[in-house]
């Protein structure tokens, strides 16, 4: 794994076009599947403004991969579809603005599950994404290659979304560092969406220190998303003890719960004060999230009709047909099944029973969790509840559905969580979860960071 | 207890078309993925339902006139484009 500030001493006495080479050299060789569309000339380009001087900015210089929901003007954008395979965005994301401002070098755009619908990049239309440590398991998802390109090597830092785990999910399962901000920090002008009240685009790097300065340059004020908090941030580090509690519902299998275990005695001695917290609510979190995630999906995917961009067929039929044809061919089975679950959740007669009480359930987990920050600073879980899976092990959509249950939450609640590295358990690795409250990513990050360098040393 | 024309009815709403196979696979999925749906039966709590989680409302911006797309950028997607415009399927059958 490449940190910021190893890609910089390279830079002193290399060139930043032989490095850029360099990292296309690899992802070319690669067996992780990790990128979709490549932009090699371009990144090519841009780092020879770089050796000749000409760019400037907190990432100058610096190689990021770009999950393939956020739209950047000129390169191809497919969501992991078909629907979109061959799509052009004619803009920018508000994210992809900020990094060019900054100076950085778009590699390329990573693959990821169909409109970020699954937990293991499996349901992408481009293959499934491979774990950098074992090849015959997932990266995780649904940013699979977010994750994946930066354990390869391939990239140095990468943005993701997030809608119930799909940063934190596949940061555990290739041993990166991956945030889900708080709601409405980063804009999601030019997110391709799939469940609005939910996801946000973050940060994913290699240490915790890069992510924060990542973080930093794509939240901020936008006026184009309407849900925008109109806030920036600024990293300020705090050496205080905070106090951690232990999520007493959200847990893992037997592997996974004894390195946790481990790991909340090493934030005992460190001089952490540390208790538990029971969240009743969280029984319900699950359900509630999968039906306000597919209710938003079936409305949000109605745009692609096969007329204005997205995959068409040859002959224009009459619209019901023309519509529900194009639909079938463009979309693969999981979103056809969220997007029908939602339909259903939502149709006259249900309304009141599925989709009306997963708000209420909201309610109550939005509660939970400021009853319990209230009380503790930060909060703490295992990200995933197992290590990466064999390609292919879960087969069943609900029991996939299922491993969201320590993710999910946190997008009811809209508050922000990070997947920080928790070593190896053979040979796999493992993240742990730590949440906090509202717009307080510093005290995350700090938290984090003084977990990362004894974390790096113990485990 | 779901059945396949309820499955098809959804697809129609959905404006999916689906197959036999694909009825058959969805019904069966969709009676345990909505089984476990009805476990917020067991919630019954008067409450506020969240549909945003932040305290924001009405957001507005000045009314300040930009330049949107060019007709060539919004229609370099389309497949079917005729005399500068989308062109779609027959709305009436």
């Amino acid at each position: 794994m490449i940190t910021i500030d190893e890609w910089k001493e390279r830079l002193e006495s290399e060139k930043c076009y032989d490095l850029v080479c360099e990292i296309y050299d690899r992802i070319e060789k690669s067996k992780l599947n990790a990128y979709i569309t490549l932009c090699k000339d371009l990144a090519l380009k841009e780092a020879e403004k770089y050796d000749k001087g000409q760019k400037s900015g907190k990432l100058a210089g610096i190689p990021i991969a770009i999950k393939d929901c956020i739209s950047t003007k000129g390169i191809r954008t497919t969501c992991g579809s078909k629907m979109l395979e061959n799509y052009i965005p004619p803009f920018d994301a508000h994210v992809i603005e900020n990094l060019k401002r900054e100076g950085a070098i778009i590699i390329g755009k990573t693959n990821m599950d169909e409109f970020a619908m699954g937990t293991t990049t499996e349901t992408s239309y481009f293959g499934v994404v491979r774990n950098p440590y074992d090849l015959s398991r997932v990266a995780g998802g649904s940013s699979g290659g977010s994750g994946a390109c930066l354990g390869g090597d391939e990239a140095v830092l990468a943005l993701g979304s997030d809608t119930g785990g799909s940063i934190r999910c596949p940061a555990s399962f290739c041993g990166v560092v991956g945030l889900k901000p708080t709601y409405g920090l980063v804009s999601r002008y030019g997110l391709i969406p799939y469940a609005n009240s939910l996801e946000q685009i973050g940060p994913m790097a290699c240490s915790v220190k890069d992510l924060a300065l990542l973080l930093e340059i794509i939240a901020g004020k936008d006026e184009r998303d309407s849900t925008n908090a109109g806030r920036e941030f600024k990293f300020e580090y705090c050496s205080k003890k905070f106090k951690v509690g232990i999520v007493k519902e959200m847990g893992g299998n037997e592997e996974v719960n004894s390195r946790f275990e481990e790991a909340v005695e090493i934030i005992k001695n460190m001089g952490f004060e540390v208790g538990e917290v029971s969240m009743p609510s969280f029984k319900y979190a699950l359900a509630a999230y999968y039906i306000i995630a597919t209710g938003e999906a079936s409305s949000n995917l109605a745009r692609y009709d096969g007329v204005r961009y997205g995959f068409a067929l040859e002959e224009l039929d009459s619209w019901t047909k023309y519509f529900s044809k194009v639909r079938s061919l463009g979309f693969g089975e999981e979103v056809k099944r969220r997007i029908m679950l939602g339909t259903y959740a939502l149709s006259a007669g249900y309304y009141g029973k599925y989709y009306l009480k997963a708000l209420k359930v909201r309610t109550l987990v939005k509660r939970d969790f400021e009853s319990a920050l209230a009380k503790y600073d930060l909060l703490i879980s295992p990200t995933m509840p197992a290590l990466p899976f064999k390609i292919g092990e879960l087969a069943d959509p609900l029991t996939m559905y299922k491993m969201d249950v320590n993710t999910v939450p946190i997008n009811l609640a809209g508050i922000p969580a990070l997947s920080l590295p928790a070593g190896f358990i053979k040979s796999l690795p493992v993240g742990i979860q730590i949440m906090g409250n509202y717009f307080e990513e510093s005290k995350i990050l700090s938290f984090a960071m003084d977990l990362e360098k004894v974390f790096k040393e113990v485990f | 207890m779901l059945t396949e024309e309820d499955v098809y009815k959804v697809a129609e709403l959905a404006k999916i078309e689906i197959c036999e196979e694909e009825a058959k696979k969805f019904r069966a999925e969709f009676e345990s993925i909505i089984g476990y749906f009805n476990l917020l039966d067991e919630v019954d709590v008067d409450v506020e339902p969240t549909f945003q989680v932040l305290p924001i409302k009405n957001v507005f911006r000045e009314d300040i006139p930009k330049k949107g797309l060019s007709r060539e950028e919004a229609l370099a997607n389309a497949k079917h484009v005729e005399n500068g415009y989308f062109k779609g399927p027959k709305i009436v059958e």
